[in-house]
């Protein structure tokens, strides 16, 4: 008979998979294929973590700025139901504001607002592309092969928050080395945390000497907070701890990690090297953001009331997960979304995040990134790695993704 | 069409400046600001990517 089938009926697999999920060696720009395989087959679904606790997955797009700009989620890790991450690097801490709900939040993130306006940032390009070429000088200067995380991509955002905060330049030996230990990938979790409790006692000292001599920098607009009783010294030396953490290993991934996808798409790396519109070149941030999307763990919120989205009710108390890696290569939004096209309009990417805690400095990065990819390969127009593509150890297991090394030559 | 602006939902990602130069500032703070709430013809498509890309879901284009 034809409806029936011969031997026994297969067994329906109902396990939950388990999230974070591994890349396919052979694609490591790509988003992990069985990311791929659940966005495809639904929105939303629920994912094992490594606690055991089984938060929902959102898988597309459109969901996932929908949750992100909701007020019935929260971003403080202690709510019930928050997905926690796991990492060799050590718990998360509570990282200022980016942890906290409006309207705390709302109160303290527009205390540092001002120096990303749009102008503000704009007016600091000629600085950052300052800080660009003389690492280039240096790099050009030395020996080859060199590692371009070590030597440019790293020292970059470090340099541009030292001119942000208002670090004095005879200090900037001192904040260069302990934020490269902060984040270096031998470093111990007893190096980076002395390193870092370093930099904050060296930020408390300068929020000091700012609120007795005021100048035109940031920490002196913090300062100003500690003055006007918004906020204690505690409070604004961990604001801009934040600034430098958030902007730091963040933007330094996607310099070597962009650089590494541009050397393995050469056409893309050609029109980037001869073009002199300054359109194309954000046109390519923006699509490079798109494309890599390193903080590959995903935004996560613990839910405070239900919330129903496509055909489900997500529970108070459960927990949520956006990875927007894959919302940024949903084909409903970006066709043939896993080719890497530096003249297509990718400006609506969610590689910042969405909704009240979208990266506050994303102006600046962005501005970075645009100088950074606008300069490096016109300079050094035969840039190559210096090994194969086997060879380069990707973060997989990190916060935030990236290459460990990056060994180039030209 | 007509532009509306809800400044206080506003979390000054400077994004409505970058689509629409002409139709969008920032105060000292970075919060938005709207120049022209009646946006000539040509800049709509620069509206509406203004408003497809705020994080705050804070711009609208309405039909006056």
């Amino acid at each position: 008979m034809a409806d029936t089938l011969a031997g026994p009926v297969p067994e329906v697999p109902d396990a939950v998979p388990e999230f974070p999920m591994p890349r396919s060696g052979r694609c490591p720009f790509d988003p992990p294929p069985g990311l791929k395989d659940l966005q495809e087959e639904t929105p939303l679904t629920k994912v094992r973590l490594w606690d055991g606790s089984e938060p929902w997955l959102v898988t597309r797009y459109a969901e996932q700025r929908a949750i992100l700009g909701d007020s019935r989620v929260s971003a403080d890790t202690d709510k019930p139901g928050y997905p926690t991450k796991a990492s060799p690097e050590g718990g998360e801490g509570k990282l200022s504001f980016i942890m906290m709900d409006d309207p705390e939040h709302a109160r303290l993130r527009r205390m540092v607002t001002a120096p990303f306006a749009i102008k503000r940032v704009e007016a600091l390009r000629p600085a950052v592309q300052r800080i660009v070429d003389d690492l280039i000088d240096d790099m050009l200067a030395g020996p080859q092969p060199v590692d371009l995380v070590e030597a440019f991509a790293l020292p970059i955002p470090s340099l541009v928050i030292c001119e942000l905060l208002g670090v004095p330049y005879d200090d900037h030996a001192f904040f260069q080395d302990n934020t490269k230990t902060m984040v270096h990938r031998d470093a111990t979790p007893e190096q980076r945390g002395r390193a870092s409790r370093e930099v904050a006692m060296y930020l408390a000292g300068v929020i000091g000497q700012r609120l007795a001599e005021p100048k035109d920098d940031l920490l002196s607009s913090i300062a100003g907070r500690i003055e006007a009783g918004e906020i204690d010294h505690q409070q604004a030396t961990e604001m801009a701890l934040l600034l430098l953490i958030a902007g730091h290993e963040t933007t330094a991934n996607m310099i070597a990690l962009g650089t590494l996808a541009l050397l393995q798409n050469p056409d893309q790396l050609a029109l980037l090297r001869e073009t002199d519109d300054a359109k194309l070149v954000a046109s390519a941030v923006e699509e490079l953001l798109r494309y890599l999307h390193i903080t590959h763990l995903g935004r996560r919120r613990a839910v405070t009331e239900d919330i129903e989205i496509a055909g489900q009710v997500i529970k108070a108390g459960e927990g949520v997960i956006m990875v927007n890696e894959i919302g940024n290569r949903d084909p409903d939004v970006f066709p043939d979304p896993d080719r890497l096209d530096i003249t297509r309009d990718a400006r609506r990417h969610v590689a910042f995040g969405f909704g009240n805690h979208q990266c506050l400095g994303q102006p600046l990065a962005r501005m970075e990134l645009q100088v950074v990819y606008g300069t490096l390969y016109r300079r050094i127009p035969t840039l190559k790695p210096a090994g194969s593509l086997e060879d380069v150890r990707f973060k997989e297991d990190a916060f935030i993704y990236g290459v460990h090394e990056l060994p180039v030559a030209w | 069409m007509k532009v509306e602006l809800e400044a206080d939902k506003c979390v000054a990602s400077g994004q409505c400046v970058v689509a629409a130069m002409d139709v969008f500032d920032q105060d000292d703070d970075g919060i938005a600001i709207l120049l022209e709430e009646t946006p000539a013809p040509e800049l709509l498509d620069d509206v509406r990517e203004a408003v497809a890309v705020c994080p705050a879901a804070a711009i609208r284009l309405v039909e006056r």
